[in-house]
């Protein structure tokens, strides 16, 4: 009898799924080792030191873009994850309505439409705004950030949402709860995680931006991906390293927490 | 009194357009134990999904105490749903569960805490109020269940087959205790059911619906004794089915002529004019007899012990089909029967129930 196909008993296998870790985990590996080199170069070991970290701790840019950083991502997720909460409830809570289909994709728009295109589009658009109202400030980078975001805190609270009990809904609404109160007795309640966890991954995601950040900022309003791209093309010391190493630790964190609480009481 | 008049049910549209609920009129009286019988898929859910106001009728209109429902969203009907799957709320309590419908209609805290305890000693769940709804099993969840959608006193309490999750021990414990309940409360109850043996046990009356449509309502006697068609008669029960000739009626006594020839009495309602029809009998009005003593004829096919009762099953000579007899198991039964006797079936003083086609 045939032994069914089974792909891990390939010859090679083994060979090409090692190659395919090293090549995903050994350069960033080897950046979290360089972050802590003594000396000046980012890939020369001249030992250890956590000298690039107290650097990038006390430098003034760094500090700012940080700040910038992480106050467009608070705002972008919080705009994202309530809009996405909408979104969400129109597209599962509601009879099936003409164009569903549509919002749906829609929602999911800066999923499929080239980032590169989003960003042109937006740096037309807000210039327009710019000329028209003379502001200039962090607005149109958290507005820009919300939109793109979007999709990544809608599709967890989507899947919760589809997975809830209906009949929950129509027990709440059997013992007199108007929709209003049975959304925030029992929909909330038990939407959370997914509210939460689409919130994290929307930071993640704003945190990391470059393409659509590089166009729509305007001067001086650089954030850590930014400021580190512009770093890169002058002179590239292990602080590049230090501030990637950081950043990465914070990814990691919230998104093993996503993983965690989407979980949650499933 | 919930009041149901010509209510009609159509799902989707055009080609795909289904009818669910057919015309279906029914009156249920206050404090009545009603319960809908009928196959699965014959539109029962859908008819107390439209009392409690999750779905609307396509035509026709239910009345509550005389007000037409219709426009009333379910948090506005005085109408509390025990639903199938108990829909328990899983992150309150057992007690805060029993109390959520008291909240949302602005009672105050120690009237709700009060009630809370009553409910919960009515189903004896007094000891677990504090317990999460998953730490329970699934009879207490059906408690909770009854004891949240008791707790607002609604004025009909609507329960879609709230015990066929339960093993056969549980069940028949739930319901005696779900009759004790609506002795003890006096609430309207609309039980749901596809089981036809809990049906007869626990209801007032019984609508028996097939097909989108009522077929019979009446007591659960009347339902069992006098089915008013064949459908009915073969849902509720065993039945044996015979062809004959109804040649005389006087009141609600019919003469039948069997294909044996034989002439016997039997119990008719409506239409009395002689022709066609069949004969309805149960497999306990029958009797095994000696072959020349029967109003039919036929060799025994099978005898199926029961514990309490024993099976006959006899290949008739008149006609196709098998007859089946019950014989209760005592220990002064008479004579032992085996596969392959010749023997006559014994038609009682009312041999049965007319049917017309
Ligand atoms: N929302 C709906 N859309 C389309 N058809 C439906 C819908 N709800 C019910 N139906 C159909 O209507 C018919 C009656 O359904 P209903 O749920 O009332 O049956 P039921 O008598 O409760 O059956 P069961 O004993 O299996 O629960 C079924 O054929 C079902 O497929
Ligand atoms: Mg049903």
């Amino acid at each position: 009898m045939a032994r069914p196909f089974e792909v891990t008993r390939q010859p090679g296998f083994s060979a090409i799924a090692i190659a395919c870790f090293v090549l995903l985990y050994l350069p960033i590996v080897l950046l979290v080792i360089y972050s802590f080199n003594a000396g000046e170069s980012i890939s020369q070991w001249e030992g250890f030191s956590l000298r690039w970290y107290a650097s990038a701790w006390e430098n003034e840019q760094i500090q700012a873009a940080t700040i910038r950083s992480v106050v467009i991502a608070t705002g972008a997720s919080l705009i994202a994850t309530s809009a996405a909460v909408l979104a969400a409830l129109a597209t599962t809570r509601t009879a099936p309505w003409r164009g569903r289909t549509i919002v749906f994709a829609l929602v999911n728009q800066p999923l499929m439409v080239p980032e590169i295109v989003t960003a042109v589009a937006l740096l037309i658009f807000f210039s327009m705004i710019k000329v028209a109202t003379g502001y200039t400030g962090l607005w149109y980078l958290i507005l820009a950030h919300a939109a793109f975001c979007i999709p990544f805190a809608y599709m967890p609270v989507r899947a919760r949402l589809q997975g809830m009990d209906l009949s929950l809904e129509q027990a709440g609404a059997d013992l007199y709860g108007t929709p209003v109160k049975v959304f925030r007795h029992i929909t909330l309640p038990q939407l959370w995680p997914g509210i939460l966890a689409g919130a994290m991954l929307a930071f993640v995601i704003s945190l990391d931006d470059v393409v659509i950040t590089e166009f729509v900022k305007s001067a001086g309003q650089d954030t850590l991906p930014t400021y580190m791209l512009g770093q890169i093309r002058r002179t590239i010391t292990p602080e590049i390293n230090a501030i990637s190493t950081a950043l990465l630790a914070v990814s990691i964190l919230l998104v093993t927490a996503f993983f965690f609480i989407s979980r949650t009481r499933k | 009194m919930i009041d149901i008049r010509e209510v009609t049910k159509v799902f989707g549209a055009g080609s795909d357009a289904f009818r669910a609920l057919d015309r279906v009129s029914v009156t249920i009286r206050q404090n009545e134990f009603f319960t809908l019988l009928g196959p699965s898929g014959c539109g029962k859910t859908t008819l107390l999904r439209m009392i409690a106001g999750f779905e609307g009728p396509t035509e026709g209109t239910i009345l509550l105490d005389g007000d037409d429902l219709a426009g009333k969203p379910p948090y506005e009907r005085p109408v509390n749903t025990v639903f199938q799957s108990y829909a328990l709320f899983p992150h309150m309590s057992v007690a805060e569960n029993v109390g959520f419908g008291l909240r949302m209609l602005g009672r105050p805290k120690d009237e709700i805490a009060a009630t809370v305890r009553e409910m919960l000693a009515l189903v004896r769940m007094s000891e677990l109020a504090e317990r999460q709804t998953a730490q329970i099993s699934g009879g207490q969840q059906q408690r909770v269940a009854l004891a949240r959608a008791l707790a607002p006193r609604p004025k009909v309490l609507l329960l879609d087959e709230p015990l066929s999750a339960l093993d056969f021990k549980l069940r028949k414990e739930m319901q005696l205790e779900l009759k004790r309940l609506q002795n003890e409360t006096g609430i309207t109850f609309v039980f749901v059911t596809h089981d036809q043996e809990e049906a007869l046990t626990m209801s007032d009356r019984i609508a028996v619906m097939n097909a989108g449509r009522i077929r019979q309502i009446g007591v659960p006697r009347e339902i069992y004794d006098h089915p008013a068609d064949r459908f009915v008669a073969d849902f509720i029960g065993d039945t044996n089915f015979l062809s004959a000739e109804l040649t005389a009626r006087t009141g609600d006594t019919a003469t039948l002529r069997l294909p044996s020839g034989r002439t016997v009495e039997a119990r008719a309602q409506g239409d009395g004019t002689p022709g066609k029809v069949t004969l309805a009998v149960r497999p306990e009005h029958a009797e095994l007899a000696p072959p020349e003593e029967g109003a039919l004829t036929g060799t025994l096919t099978e005898v199926v012990y029961s514990g309490t009762d024993t099976h006959y099953h006899v290949a008739l000579d008149q006609e196709a089909g098998l007859f089946v007899l019950r014989r209760q198991n005592r220990p002064d039964a008479g004579p032992a029967h085996q596969r392959g006797d010749r023997v006559g079936i014994r038609l009682g003083a009312v041999a049965g129930q007319v049917l017309r086609d």
